[in-house]
């Protein structure tokens, strides 16, 4: 049972580890915000998990569920950051445009920026405010 | 058992020394923010190592804390700058 158990630790340390250093490796080599975003999530979320799974499996239940508990945060928040910084490098223009090969959230913000311009163009009432917006939606988009 | 705890160790350790440097290197504030986050789990991932090896069951606690304020340190550093970039 031990060896059983030793044996998972030992597979599920070694190969989460190797995901932390490949994730960190991506980290220092890609070439944009984005792409290492994309080799960071990766480390954090799948290595941090089989290193902790490692761990509970070495310890009594009752502290191996604290184990589980972390990884099972660390699985809810890593994506939630992930989104808010990926949202942030594209508000901010710091996307590397020739490098995408589809943008679907500037094709949107494009599209809602003309519409709202249309409207703006039909209205008068509230056209400055509309327009103003239109003109940031654009900015984002560009 | 011995060689995989130090095995997985020198590799996390090595994964942290790599973080570090793009953690100098920059060059934007949002690719430190990312390297901040990784560094922090690289930590957990370090001290659960720890755990496992030595039952360092005094650790978990800190694990929990950490993990908590990885996010919110996270998430608050990239709305700042969405907003200050959002004023120029």
């Amino acid at each position: 049972m031990s060896t059983a158990l030793d044996a998972l630790t030992a597979v599920l340390l070694l190969a989460g580890a190797a995901f932390c250093l490949l994730g960190a490796l991506g980290l220092l080599r890609f070439a944009d915000t984005l792409s290492r975003l994309h080799a960071a999530t990766k480390a954090q979320t799948l290595g941090l998990l089989l290193i902790l799974l490692g761990a509970a499996a070495q310890v009594s239940p009752r502290y191996a569920v604290v184990l589980v508990l972390v990884a099972l945060f660390q699985l809810v928040t890593v994506p939630v950051t992930g989104q808010i910084v990926g949202r942030t490098a594209y508000r901010t223009q710091a996307v590397r445009r020739p490098g995408l090969v589809l943008d679907e959230l500037g094709e949107r913000l494009r599209r809602d920026a003309r519409a709202r311009g249309e409207a703006a163009g039909q209205d008068s009432e509230g056209g400055d405010a509309e327009g103003g917006e239109a003109e940031g939606g654009e900015h984002a988009g560009s | 058992m011995n060689v995989v705890f130090a095995l997985s160790t020198a590799m996390v350790s090595a994964a942290g020394v790599l973080t570090l440097l793009r953690l100098v290197r920059g060059p934007l504030a949002l690719d430190r923010i990312i390297a901040v986050d990784v560094l922090v789990t690289l930590i957990l991932a370090g001290a659960a190592i720890g755990v496992a090896s030595r039952k360092l069951t005094s650790f978990l606690p800190v694990l929990l804390v950490l993990a908590l304020l990885a996010f919110i340190g996270s998430v608050t550093a990239a709305h700042l700058i969405e907003k200050r970039e959002g004023m120029r």
